[in-house]
């Protein structure tokens, strides 16, 4: 084991990791709860509930629409108040959502336990995985049974775990794997069974040194998996960068991991797969980092999907200032919100409340050509000749120059001297281009 | 905190990243003013108290026009003093003779900022380095002013005998050499601050320390001079001067380090700016041994300008995950 190349481009932001020795502590389940049916990448849920229906904690309450496309279950027990629009995390609009008013027992559905759980047939682990309405839970939230069962003409050599966690303030990976690296340890071993791989790599930044000694203990039972310490650099925890770093491998343009052999799982969806498969629990709860300089409590909590960003920050000591920027993930891709009445949900991996003091708004000047963003694009793009090409509304010849190749991660516009917006530009490119198809 | 206060005040939506490394535009640009300020005492402590003057003369000239041009324009005239027309002007004033009259200076910078760089649409937009082209506007509109040159210290000499040839010119008229020690520290005949080259290495060493300018354009086009004159040197020891002449003699080092690696007219990826800088070395070489005038220096910055954004087109990186590895498989 030892500290590998990585990739090349990438930043260094502050990583201001102010809350990893928080321990994790639980929340109270709010009285009303709003569960966005479309938590995930692809389809919305059915619901399969209606107005003035009770349910119990762990209860289907949206049934899985589509190839891609996820289950939605009750968090807590009580009564279905009513499916209407609510504000979305993610979605940057209103989504349908079921609400439940908890009745404050908690009641749970009857949760079907397994003795030999790590031997459960591998077709047996991607339907629990996906009755258990499982998704990635590192922040893009795609459906974690679509990965899990690729086709037979793609086998799956390595599994990788993600616990990079490479967004600064986020600590929640950080603390699953110092306090629940056991359980990862249980839920990545069940990750290579499901999909038949010989070999699983843990990779973890050089910056969680606690964690990777966790992990090293708890994955000593489980020899297929090597831990990777990689050098802490944004966007390390990037699925292909990952690849690119433990396998050196370059998952192709437009392609998926699978492509390349490789299954990539965040940590908090490993321990989410063996306590589905351990427990019959399904994905009702995460493990949220809530931080920035407006909240008084900042910390790693353990919260049930549908909480609002209001309750939780209330619940750990409200505000000690002003707030002038909510976002929901981290701050290199989190996304900021127009109100806190927004739910955490399946993919929430923090909560950052900045004061006016952090908030950046610089006007946008004119690029001085200096090619830094070039230097850091860790997908080797052009992000100012794409910028300027679609100021000009050239959206096909941004295309042509590797437009859907951009992750996003914000790199280019956390380097830009001139303070031009470029992931805005992308974000826009990409959303006009869509919309002409 | 009372839930009423933060209702009164509305979020802020930006999009992501919600946080932004210190890089800045005038940081860059004052940092870049700043880093002349050797080459600048350098030139004063030669050629005195005129080239104070003049290199002030310029910055004012440089920085007015600027201002009287967006005025017109009706655009934010803030950005006259983003700094870019400070070193526009400095570095016009440090490529001319030391007693050039005061007014021929104002007139190039003038011509420099509002030439060179206004008409393409202001920072960021021209094609061609604006002290430069201030230069090459003086060089067609008083080709004697722009070739008299005086020694260093010329208050100490009689009035009549204190004009002197450069070295290059020396080397290329009369097969006169220069020694290098005192081509290192500067006291030769030539512009204000081309001629120590110790001062412009403390300046460039800075830029290239704080990461604002990349040392490999500088290193392409120095060590392509190098590598060539050395050759021609080698064949024929007679005729062509040596390599470390080459480098130390004229204003290759102050244009290898402030002038072709402005980044506003350099090449985007590194690649682009190698081959950018091999491209004008060749250029130096080609006119200092064959050309009508004993420098080269800024014609093959002006020169390579032009080529500019087409080697941009060629020098692309190659993107993740295509190319060189079908498939991506290693």
């Amino acid at each position: 084991m030892a500290i590998i190349k990585g990739f090349k481009g990438g930043v260094h932001p502050p990583y201001m990791k102010i809350t990893a020795d928080k321990p994790i502590k639980g929340v109270d389940v709010p009285e009303v709860l709003y569960v966005p049916l479309s938590q995930h990448a692809g389809a919305p849920a059915k619901p399969l509930v209606k107005r003035g229906d009770k349910v119990l904690a762990g209860q289907k309450i949206g049934e899985i629409a589509g190839f891609i496309s996820a289950n939605v279950h009750a968090p807590t027990s009580g009564k279905v108040k009513n499916i209407l629009d609510h504000p979305h995390p993610v979605a940057g609009r209103s989504t349908p959502a079921v609400i439940i008013e908890a009745d404050g027992e908690d009641n749970w559905i009857e949760l079907k336990e397994r003795e030999d759980y790590l031997n459960t047939e591998p077709k047996e682990i991607v339907e629990i995985v996906k009755e258990a309405g499982i998704v990635g839970m590192g922040g893009a939230a795609f459906p974690t049974h679509v990965k899990l069962s690729p086709p037979p003409d793609k086998p799956i050599e390595f599994v990788i775990i993600n616990g990079a966690e490479c967004e600064p303030f986020l600590t929640a990976d950080d603390r699953l794997m110092r306090e629940f690296a056991d359980e990862i340890a249980e839920g990545s071993y069940l990750i290579l069974r499901a999909v038949g791989a010989q070999k699983g790599f843990v990779g973890i930044e050089s910056n969680k040194p606690e964690a990777i000694e966790a992990m090293r203990k708890a994955f000593s039972q489980f020899p297929q998996f090597e831990i990777v310490v990689l050098p802490t650099k944004y966007p390390q925890g990037s699925e292909k960068h990952l690849i690119k770093a433990i396998t050196g491998r370059e998952v192709p343009s437009g392609g998926l991991p699978m492509d390349v052999g490789v299954v990539v799982q965040n940590v908090g969806t490993a321990r989410a797969i063996y306590q589905a498969v351990r427990y019959g629990k399904p994905l009702v709860e995460r493990v949220t980092t809530l931080t920035g300089d407006a909240v008084a409590g900042p910390g790693n909590y353990l919260v049930r999907i549908g909480t609002t960003f209001r309750y939780l920050i209330e619940k750990t000591g409200g505000f000690k200032s002003d707030p002038a920027k909510v976002i929901n993930g981290g701050p290199m891709m989190g996304i900021a919100q127009y109100t806190l009445d927004v739910p955490v949900i399946k993919g929430t991996s923090g909560i950052i409340a900045f004061t006016e003091k952090r908030v950046f708004l610089a006007e946008e000047g004119p690029c001085i050509r200096c090619g830094k963003c070039i230097e850091v694009c860790p997908m080797f793009l052009m992000p100012t000749t794409m910028a300027k090409l679609i100021k000009a509304g050239r959206f096909d010849d941004a295309r042509k120059i590797g437009l859907f190749d951009c992750i996003e991660c914000g790199s280019c516009s956390f380097v830009c001297p001139a303070n031009i917006p470029l992931v805005q530009y992308f974000k826009y490119g990409k959303a006009e281009l869509r919309l002409r198809k | 905190m009372p839930k009423k206060q933060e209702e009164r005040k509305l979020l802020i939506i930006t999009p992501s990243p919600h946080i932004k490394s210190r890089a800045d535009t005038r940081k860059v640009m004052w940092t870049t003013a700043l880093s002349l300020l050797p080459p600048v005492v350098a030139g004063v402590y030669f050629f005195g108290f005129h080239a104070l003057l003049l290199i002030i003369v310029c910055v004012v000239s440089a920085v007015a026009s600027e201002w009287l041009f967006l005025k017109a324009r009706n655009k934010d005239t803030s950005a006259a003093f983003d700094g870019s027309a400070v070193i526009t002007g400095i570095l016009l004033a440090l490529v001319l003779p030391p007693k050039l009259p005061l007014w021929m200076g104002a007139v190039g910078a003038a011509f420099g900022i509002i030439f060179g760089k206004q008409v393409f649409g202001g920072l960021g937009y021209n094609i061609f380095n604006p002290a430069l082209i201030g230069r090459a506007f003086l060089m067609a509109a008083f080709p004697v002013a722009l070739t008299t040159w005086v020694k260093p210290f010329y208050w100490r000499f009689p009035p009549d005998a204190i004009t002197t040839a450069t070295p290059l010119a020396l080397a290329k008229f009369s097969h006169q050499m220069t020694p290098y020690l005192k081509l290192f520290w500067g006291n030769v005949g030539g512009s204000i601050g081309e001629t120590s080259a110790f001062a412009i290495l403390i300046g460039g060493g800075f830029l290239i320390a704080r990461k604002i300018i990349d040392w490999t354009l500088t290193a392409s086009y120095v060590g392509t001079v190098f590598v060539l004159g050395g050759i021609l040197w080698l064949i024929n020891p007679q005729k062509y001067p040596d390599p470390l002449f080459h480098v130390l003699a004229g204003g290759l080092l102050l244009g290898a380090f402030y002038m072709i690696t402005d980044l506003v007219t350099s090449p985007l990826t590194r690649k682009g700016r190698i081959a950018y800088g091999i491209l004008a070395g060749i250029l130096v070489i080609i006119i200092r041994l064959w050309g009508g005038y004993p420098e080269g220096v800024m014609f093959s910055i002006l020169i390579a300008n032009a080529f500019r954004p087409w080697i941009d087109r060629i020098f692309v990186p190659r993107r993740f995950g295509t190319g060189r590895r079908p498939g991506g498989k290693r």
